[in-house]
Order: structure tokens, then C-alpha cells, then sequence
């Protein structure tokens, strides 16, 4: 049958962008069609800027954010959000720091005015920074320690792959270092990030542009003026010789593995860039795909598969230095080094013999669903672009990701593929301790 | 940093007026082969989701689990490789899953695809060969998944708690063991298949950028071949929850106990539902509510608590759920039954009453935002007999309780004297805590 490409489709939202006096880059990018906004906040902060021995700060601040500011009592700003109809959260990545809001567009005002608040500063207590050290040591059993596969592999990994402790180091923390923050330690990490020069708001959904930068206005601009503090450089050497390690998790009933390569700068060479974020999906998106094809169905040496951009599943608003990679459960007494070597093969088999017969275009028509289905959540619009917008200055990007990837070509896909060398790979081995 | 209240503080902005719920126009048909196609506008992105619903209960446990996974392995026409690539070709996906109410096929594709994906659906729901290489394989995966599953302690807590309430039902056991789905062979699957997979009490949900009338046509064109008459199969109603000692399971080692309370509930048409769902949310069904302001934000003693209502085609049950730190375990159980005696015993405050009903129904409003969200509510909707009109229904009942209603409702089903208790952990160190507060059964291994 011969093969029809699907067009493929892009969205048209709007995008209006400006900078308050103060520095806070605004993006608005209104859409009427159903009653509700997304409002995100986010600061140039991540896992990466925390200092040695605070390893967790960046998420713990992230909490403390939550518990009151200038004109908000602790357990304030969670009761306006829900008691307004909406729903909130907040989350700590590698190179960013988000807060959000998702609610009845009747809630715009009181939603600026929350973000406005903790912006000018939070309520940062003894109390209510013991309560949330516990807080988060529940997450961490909760998502790490009383759990198979707990941080495999976004925490297990990096320290494999990198050496300088911005990259390697457990963004979770340890509980040592959770206990040692300090209020004052709280207070710097504010004073030198949280600022009004360092942050981009961006609100989405049933908005009218003109009430928004009003009311934008009235809230934000007596934020005080600080400016964005120099972003330090983080790049690290690609590897020149195969890393592999193991630890042996004991609550996991049958072996896994993973493994990474360095990609090129997402920001500086974004062409350079996109070829892999299609490469992830060739080899591991469905039933179809060449990895699961040969390791799940031909050889059954693996029972799960996973292939993605950023350590954090986080291809479009991740800085360098990040990975491709790719994670494989095994059957009982699996095999990783015979996993290890299928995937070389097929990399290579890839590079070399080229992509079948419609594969792109089919790959790269599903990855425009997920792209746009990502983009349907009002909040998910907001929060991508505030993103967009503080790596890249351009938020507009949203309605060209599935274009662009699209416009990736059999050439570039085989030459990403060419430089998944084994002497470039980071690995790390899931041991089981728990089997029965 | 200490930041002093400001001289002159800042006023909370007030809301704008409330938008009135807009519920979302839906076309349906039933087609000659008894086939319900409900179809719903929403033109956002130009995608459209997917979901079938096929009555699903009374099956054979490991056989619908197993069918679950091999239904798109292969059709006369296709192979598992070639039908997947033929969704993917228009941006398309199909998965399945199955739990005791249903089996549900589920997907988004291209809305310029929809008559493709609905063609290679047809496929599947009518030439399912379940290839005896591709069973093998499955039956494997599932194996290993069921194993990683039994080493989680949120899988365990609920296989405990899912046991002690339901007993003799079929909700008691919800995850096959591995000796059972290893004797799930080919045959097997097709005879289920063709007893099970059937139209005539199915029902498909389209929503997306797509003219419902289209979208309805198309359905009818590619599905109006698929046959079968399925015996009607009527899940018994669930057992009422019978309380007695709590339940301690154990697991050593466990750094956390996953505490879970199960309580009486009513489905979603019962003069009660509004008024318990308001409830539920002061005792613990979000964030801002007493049980997680209590044991979260002011003793620190776990991450994410949360309280729900669960519906079920032959039952509905409140299920409270919290991970908290093996040292605290007594503690927290205390804290619990207290906030839930409190909120049977007393009125809620006409304030905390007001967040809830606003929190009800303003995630009314943002859970029919998206595509997929109204895909799915619609579908949930749906297979229990409702339709989207349903949701102004209930948004007028959440509007109207007062604060009498909700205290007399929690003061029914929220009452502590009446919850199941069941709690997974360090037995050997928690079970003098919770024995101080109630009494305890352990459960041997």
C-alpha cells in the first residue's frame, strides 16, 4: 500500500508578550473557549543552582513558597485557590521552578494577586520549615524509599553520567542536608532567585488581554525590582569511555536498566536538538517502534520500554547538559549486558540502513497528537509557555513543535542515531533484591 | 528573611460573578446492532478521543485481564505490529483496560484520521485472533507487572482493603495471580472474546474538532458490522461494609504505613450525593480540607492524604488513603478518627461549607475543559446509565445543600463507628500503636 502522509496539523494560539518595569516578563495567550484560565509563575531556579550540602533545597523552597506570605496566613493561599473553584500545585525541575493555578475564569484576579503576593516574599518560619522538612521526607519514602524503582532512573542516573555536583547530585536531598536548612538559608535563596527579574508569568485561557495587563499591572508592578542573578555554566565534557553502574534496590522484584546519552544543547542548537526527540520516539513510541518490535516481541528479553528526552521526561524546557535515554524492564533472570548490546545493534542497524518505509512520517504524526493534546489543558498551555518563554524568549514556539518536528528528516534521524556509540553511554543496572 | 505584615494590608480580590455551568451538546444514536454512539463537540485542538465501554463484569478474572492485553494483538487482516502502525500512521493509538464493571478501549488520534481509527477498532472488535506467539509473550509481560505490582505497598494496601470489605463479591479480588494467568491460553480468549465483546449494551464516546452528526455517521458506517448479543450479566449489589477489629497486614521493613478507611457511600443519583460529596471534602477530599490541614500541614506526618467517594456499577464506597511515617502511624490514626468524629458530630462551619461547594463546582467547569476530560466523564457518565445533562443536575444539588444537609449526611456515613480500617506496614512496630487506640487483627502471611 502506498504510503500518504498525513498533513499535519498546528494550533494558532495567540501569544502576547511584555516586560514590567520591574522585569517580570509577562505572557498572555487567551482562548475563550470554555470558562476557565491556568496562571503559572515561573523562576529561573532548579535543581542545578542548589548549593553543596543543601541537595533537596530547591524543592524544599518550593514548599515553603506554600506557606504564607506578605498579606497570607499559612494555609491561606490553598484555601483562595480551592475556595475560588480551582486547583493548584507547584514542581521543581533541573533548570525552573513552577507554581500554578488552574480555575473559573471569574478567579483571574485573585489568582495574580496570590502569585503577586508570594513574589514580594514568603513567610519563612522555623515552624513552618521543620513541618515542611517533614512533609517532604514523606514524599521522598512515599516516591523513593518505600518503593521498587524508586528514583530509577531520574535519580540513580545522573550521578553516572556527570561529575560536577549541579548535574550529578540528588535533587530529592538527603535527609541530612533536608534538616540542616536553615531559615536564613531559606532567606538567601529568595533574596538571590526569586526575583522579579528572574520570574515569567503567563496566563492562559478565558482571558480578555486588555483586563489582564490591567490587572497584571495593579498586582505585579510594585514587585520590587531585583534583577535575574547570572546563570552559571553547568556544561560538562561528553563522555569519552562507557560508564556503567549497579546498585541493588531491595524492595524490586526483577532487574531493570538505563541508559544515556548526551544530545546537543536544546537552546543553542534546537535544530541540532529535535532530531533526537524524534529518534526517542522511532525507537520506543508502541507496538511499532523498532525497540520494542525486536527487544519485547522478537527476543522477550525485555518487558517494558522507555525512550525519552531529559532526565526528567522534560524534552522542550530542559538546558544543556541533557540526554536521550532509554529504560528496559527485564524478565527474571534477565540479561542487561545482552540488552545493552540488542540496543547498539539496532541503533546501528538504524543509522546505517535508514528508517523503513513510511516509519518517520507515521512516528512523527503520533508525536503531533501528543504535542497538541499536551496543549489542550489550559494550565498546560500556560506553563509550557512561561517555560518557552524564560529559555528561549519565545513562548510562540508551542504552536510550531509539531511543524518542526514534522520537518525532521530520514538524514537527520540516522545521523543522531550514528552518535548513540557505546563509549558515549552512561548506564546504570537495577539489581533485584526483592524477589521471591 | 522575616517578612512584618505591611501597614496597610491588602485586601483579597474579590471573584467576578460565577459563569453558569454550560453543559456541552451531545448527539447520540443507538445503532441496529444495539451499539450507543455518543458524540461531543469540543473543536480546541484538532484531535478527537476516543473511548468504548463493553460491560464487562463476571468474566473470568485472569481471561479479561489477559484479553485485555492481547484484544489488539492481531486480526485476520493485521498483524499487532501493522495495526499499530496503522494508527500511528494518522496520529492515532488504541490501548485496553479492564477493571470489574468494564472493558474500555480508549485513544486519540488526528481528527482527519477518526474514520481510520474507527475502521481498525472494527478490525479489532471483530476479527481478534489473540496469535498464540503474541499470548505467550503477554501473558509473560503481565506476569512480571503483577510482581512488580505485589512489591508495591499501595497495591498491597488495596488488595487488603478491597478483601475485607467486599468478601464473597466480585470486587474482592481485582488482580490475578501469575499461576492463574499462566493457564490462559489462546482458545480460551477467543471463546470470551466471542461470548463478551459484543455491542448491544456498549457503549462509544467521540469527542473532539468533529461535527457530532459526522462523527455519529462515521461510527455507524464503520461499526454497524459487529455483532453479537451479550446475555445481560448483573453484578449483585456490594455487601454493606461490616466493621469490626483493624486489619493489620504486614510488611517488614516498610518505612511508611499506608493507612486506608473504607466508609459507606451512595452512587451518583442518590438524594444523599451532593451533600456526602461536600462532606467528604471538609473531612479530606482536598487539600484545603481539616484532614490533610491536621496531619500534613500541621504535624507533618505524611505527603499526599486524600479521600474519595468511588463509584462502582454495583456500589459506591468512600476510601480514605494516607502514606504516613512508620513512628506515627498511631498518631495518625488518632488524628483521623478524630477529624471524622468531629465531622459526624458537628456541623461544619457555614465558611469551610462555602470552599468545598466552590471547589465542587468550579472542578466541574475545568474537568469538562479538555478534550480528554469530557471524553472520559461523558464515557464514566455513561456506562453507569447517565448522560452530560446529568452534570447541571448535580451542579444544582451541590448549589442548594445547606450546612443541616451536609452534618446530617456526614454524621451517616462519615461516622468512624462505621469505617473499615485496614493498615499495611511494620507490624512488629506499629502494631502497639494502633492496639492503644482500637482493637487490631493481624493478618499471617
Amino acid at each position: 500500500m502506498p504510503t500518504r502522509r498525513v498533513k499535519i496539523p498546528a494550533t494558532k494560539y495567540p501569544v502576547e508578550r511584555y516586560t514590567l518595569d520591574n522585569g517580570l516578563r509577562v505572557v498572555l495567550t487567551p482562548d475563550r473557549s470554555a470558562p476557565v484560565i491556568g496562571v503559572a509563575v515561573v523562576y529561573d531556579v532548579g535543581i542545578r543552582s542548589e548549593p553543596e550540602g543543601r541537595t533537596g533545597f530547591a524543592h524544599l523552597f518550593e514548599h515553603l513558597m506554600f506557606q504564607g506570605s506578605e498579606n497570607l496566613e499559612k494555609l491561606a493561599h490553598f484555601r483562595h485557590v480551592q475556595g475560588a473553584g480551582g486547583t493548584f500545585n507547584g514542581s521543581t525541575h533541573l533548570d525552573y521552578t513552577d507554581y500554578f493555578e488552574t480555575l473559573p475564569s471569574n478567579a483571574l484576579e485573585r489568582a495574580l494577586f496570590l502569585e503577586a503576593d508570594r513574589m514580594r516574599g514568603p513567610r519563612l518560619t522555623e515552624e513552618n520549615l521543620r513541618n515542611q522538612v517533614d512533609v517532604v521526607k514523606e514524599e521522598i519514602r512515599v516516591n523513593v524509599l518505600n518503593r521498587p524503582y524508586g528514583g530509577f532512573p531520574w535519580l540513580t542516573l545522573p550521578p553516572v553520567m556527570f561529575d560536577t555536583f549541579p548535574n550529578a547530585h540528588d535533587g530529592y536531598g538527603s535527609f541530612v542536608d533536608l534538616e540542616s536548612a536553615t531559615v536564613a538559608d531559606a532567606a538567601d535563596f529568595f533574596r538571590r532567585y526569586y526575583a522579579s527579574g528572574n520570574a515569567v508569568l503567563a496566563v492562559s485561557g478565558d482571558i480578555d488581554v486588555a483586563e489582564a495587563t490591567a490587572l497584571i499591572e495593579r498586582h505585579f508592578s510594585d514587585v520590587p525590582a531585583r534583577p535575574a542573578p547570572r546563570r552559571p555554566d553547568f556544561t560538562e565534557p561528553d563522555l569519552t569511555a562507557e560508564r556503567r553502574e549497579s546498585y541493588t534496590d531491595q524492595l524490586a522484584p526483577l532487574p531493570a536498566v538505563a541508559g544515556a546519552w548526551r544530545v546537543p544543547d536544546p537552546i543553542d542548537d534546537f535544530a541540532g536538538y529535535l532530531p533526537y526527540v524524534v529518534l526517542a520516539e522511532v525507537l520506543t513510541d508502541g507496538d511499532a517502534s523498532r525497540l520494542v518490535e525486536r527487544l519485547v516481541q522478537r527476543d522477550r528479553s525485555v518487558t517494558g520500554l522507555g525512550g525519552y528526552l531529559g532526565f526528567m521526561g522534560d524534552p522542550f524546557d530542559v538546558r544543556d547538559p541533557t540526554a536521550l535515554l532509554l529504560q528496559a524492564h527485564l524478565p527474571p533472570g534477565g540479561d542487561v549486558d545482552k540488552v545493552l548490546r540488542t540496543i547498539d545493534e539496532e541503533v546501528d542497524r538504524l543509522a546505517t540502513d535508514g528508517l523503513t518505509e513510511g516509519e518517520l512520517a507515521r512516528t512523527q504524526a503520533r508525536m503531533a497528537t501528543h504535542l497538541l493534546r499536551d496543549t489542550d489543558a489550559v494550565l498546560g498551555r500556560a506553563l509550557q509557555m512561561a517555560v518557552l518563554e524564560q529559555q528561549r524568549g519565545e513562548p510562540g514556539l508551542l504552536n510550531e513543535l509539531p511543524r518542526l518536528v514534522g520537518e525532521v528528516t530520514e538524514e537527520q534521524v540516522r545521523a543522531a542515531a550514528a552518535t548513540l556509540r557505546p563509549e558515549r553511554r552512561a548506564a546504570v543496572e537495577v539489581i533485584p533484591g526483592g524477589a521471591r | 528573611m522575616t517578612i512584618t505584615a505591611p501597614a496597610t494590608p491588602r485586601a483579597l480580590p474579590l471573584l467576578g460573578p460565577t459563569r453558569k455551568l454550560k453543559v456541552p451538546k451531545q448527539a447520540e444514536r443507538r445503532l441496529s446492532n444495539g451499539l450507543t454512539v455518543i458524540a461531543v463537540r469540543r473543536p480546541a485542538v484538532p484531535l478527537v478521543e476516543l473511548r468504548l465501554w463493553l460491560p464487562f463484569g463476571r468474566t473470568h478474572l485472569a481471561r479479561g485481564a489477559m484479553l485485555s492485553q492481547t484484544m489488539l494483538a492481531g486480526t485476520q487482516t493485521h498483524t499487532a505490529t501493522q495495526i499499530a502502525a496503522e494508527l500511528q500512521k494518522v496520529g492515532g493509538g488504541l490501548s485496553a483496560g479492564i477493571d470489574p464493571d468494564r472493558l474500555m478501549v480508549s485513544g486519540a488520534g488526528l481528527v482527519t484520521g477518526l474514520n481510520r481509527m474507527l475502521e481498525l477498532l472494527a478490525d479489532v472488535l471483530t476479527g481478534a485472533t489473540y496469535p498464540a506467539d503474541w499470548v505467550g509473550t503477554e501473558r509473560d509481560r503481565l506476569i512480571d507487572r503483577i510482581q512488580v505490582a505485589q512489591s508495591q505497598p499501595a497495591h498491597l494496601a488495596r488488595t487488603a482493603l478491597l478483601k475485607r470489605i467486599y468478601g464473597g463479591h466480585p470486587y474482592a479480588v481485582q488482580t490475578p495471580e501469575p499461576d492463574q494467568i499462566r493457564a490462559v491460553k489462546p482458545p480460551a480468549l477467543r471463546k470470551l472474546h466471542a461470548e463478551r465483546v459484543h455491542p448491544a449494551e456498549a457503549v462509544l464516546v467521540l469527542v473532539g474538532d468533529v461535527r457530532p452528526e459526522r462523527a455519529l455517521d462515521a461510527a455507524e458506517q464503520a461499526l454497524a458490522g459487529w455483532r453479537g448479543d451479550t446475555r445481560g450479566v448483573d453484578l449483585p449489589p456490594t455487601p454493606p461494609l461490616e466493621p469490626g477489629p483493624l486489619l493489620l497486614v504486614d510488611r517488614p521493613g516498610s518505612v511508611q504505613s499506608s493507612l486506608r478507611i473504607a466508609l459507606p457511600a451512595v452512587p451518583r443519583t442518590h438524594p444523599d450525593h451532593a451533600a456526602l460529596q461536600l462532606a467528604n471534602l471538609v473531612f479530606g477530599g482536598y487539600f484545603s480540607s481539616r484532614w490533610v490541614e491536621n496531619i500534613r500541614e500541621d504535624k507533618g506526618y505524611t505527603y499526599g492524604p486524600h479521600s474519595a467517594v468511588e463509584h462502582s456499577v454495583a456500589g459506591s464506597v468512600l476510601v480514605a488513603a494516607a502514606e504516613v511515617a512508620t513512628e506515627v502511624t498511631g498518631p495518625a490514626l488518632l488524628e483521623t478518627t478524630y477529624e471524622l468524629g468531629r465531622l459526624a458530630s458537628l456541623p461544619p462551619k457555614p465558611d469551610e461549607l462555602e470552599q468545598a461547594r466552590q471547589y465542587a463546582l468550579g472542578t466541574l467547569q475545568l474537568g469538562m475543559s479538555t478534550q480528554a476530560g469530557l471524553a472520559s466523564l461523558t464515557s464514566a457518565y455513561a456506562g453507569n446509565g447517565l448522560r452530560l445533562d446529568f452534570l447541571a443536575e448535580h451542579a444544582a444539588r451541590l448549589a442548594k445543600a445547606t450546612a443541616e444537609d451536609v452534618a446530617e449526611v456526614a454524621s451517616r456515613y462519615l461516622a468512624p463507628a462505621k469505617a473499615v480500617t485496614v493498615v499495611l506496614g511494620d507490624a512488629d512496630r506499629i502494631e502497639g500503636q494502633l492496639a492503644a487506640l482500637t482493637p487490631v487483627r493481624r493478618e499471617s502471611e
